[in-house]
């Protein structure tokens, strides 16, 4: 396959929108996906230890 | 040394496999997806009825059939939960739903985009996109319903028995192409037939799905990491783990 110039594959036969729009869409879920994983992952390690047993038995135990 | 499989049902132990594959998982998955989109774009040659339009199936395709496969998964993980009570298996459903979810999307919106220029319209209510609409339904409201519930083994039981209710539509979005006249099309690959399309479109198409299948372990993996921290934070070894990285 052979697109002859830059601007011939860009214009993907007149189907731009629709391809690169399907694409972009795409890609900007799976970024999203991992940007939101991270940060649920980070807010977890900022976060003091929480504890659900005695009320501050473990916040007393020191630095987080 | 005899391999015991059974040990990785424990939240450490798994916990540690898991950090140490996801990342194999998610570069094989950038490698593939280079390749299949390499192929896709580069190497497969124009549709002689579509033009380039057809080119949104290397990334339409992979993403409704991982759609659908994860559901499986999921509702799999849901069984396992319900029968043999296991932590672990709620975890994994957990952690597959949303990856789901996005693929489900990401299925019906490139299926729009390309809907338009082929049949001249984004969307229609026939069987297979309706069904298809109805597994991000139940995606979204497995991921509602046990957020909503705050015990979590019964959020986790109660998503786990809608999910199972729901793997019915699994069957439906898959045959409907069979069973409802559509306008959808019916499989160009199947498993008893020789594939109904150019050699070069099916091996883009393959990789790209073997990329979404990668792609789907590594995060869900990386989720089920951390869905395991936020519940079991009182557990001795999550405190071992948070003692050893300060």
């Amino acid at each position: 396959m052979s697109w002859g110039s830059p601007e011939a594959f860009f214009a993907m036969g007149g189907y731009a929108l629709y391809v690169w729009g399907a694409y972009a869409v795409a890609a900007a879920c799976i970024l999203t996906e991992l940007w939101l994983l991270r940060r649920r992952r980070r807010t977890l390690e900022r976060a003091p230890s929480r504890s659900n047993g005695a009320p501050g038995s473990d916040r007393a135990s020191g630095q987080t | 040394m005899r391999l015991n499989v059974w040990k990785y049902a424990s939240p450490p132990a798994f916990y540690r496999l898991a950090g140490n594959l996801a990342p194999w998982f998610l570069g094989l998955a950038a490698a593939l997806a280079a390749t299949g989109l390499y192929i896709g774009f580069f190497v497969a040659p124009t549709d002689f009825q579509q033009g380039e339009s057809y080119r949104i199936i290397f990334i339409h395709v992979p993403a409704a059939w991982m759609s659908m496969f994860i559901y499986a998964v999921m509702a799999f993980w849901c069984a396992m939960g319900v029968v043999l009570n296991t932590r672990l298996s709620f975890m994994m459903a957990l952690a597959l739903a949303p990856t789901g979810a996005m693929f489900t999307f990401i299925a019906l919106w490139s299926g729009a985009l390309w809907g338009k220029p082929t049949w001249g319209t984004w969307w229609v209510w026939d069987a297979r996109l309706t069904s298809e609409l109805i597994l991000l339904f139940l995606y979204i409201g497995f991921l509602s319903l046990h957020a909503a519930i705050d015990d979590t083994r019964r959020a986790d039981r109660a998503a786990a028995l809608l999910a199972l209710v729901g793997v019915i539509n699994v069957p439906i979005i898959y045959f409907s192409v069979k069973w409802w006249s559509t306008l959808h099309q019916g499989a160009s690959v199947s498993l008893t037939r020789a594939p109904t399309m150019a050699a070069t479109m099916l091996v883009g198409m393959l990789i790209m799905s073997l990329a979404a299948w990668m792609y789907a372990i590594g995060v869900s993996l990386l989720r089920a990491r951390t869905i395991m921290l936020e519940r079991e934070s009182d557990a001795e070894w999550v405190r071992e783990l948070s003692a050893e990285r300060r």
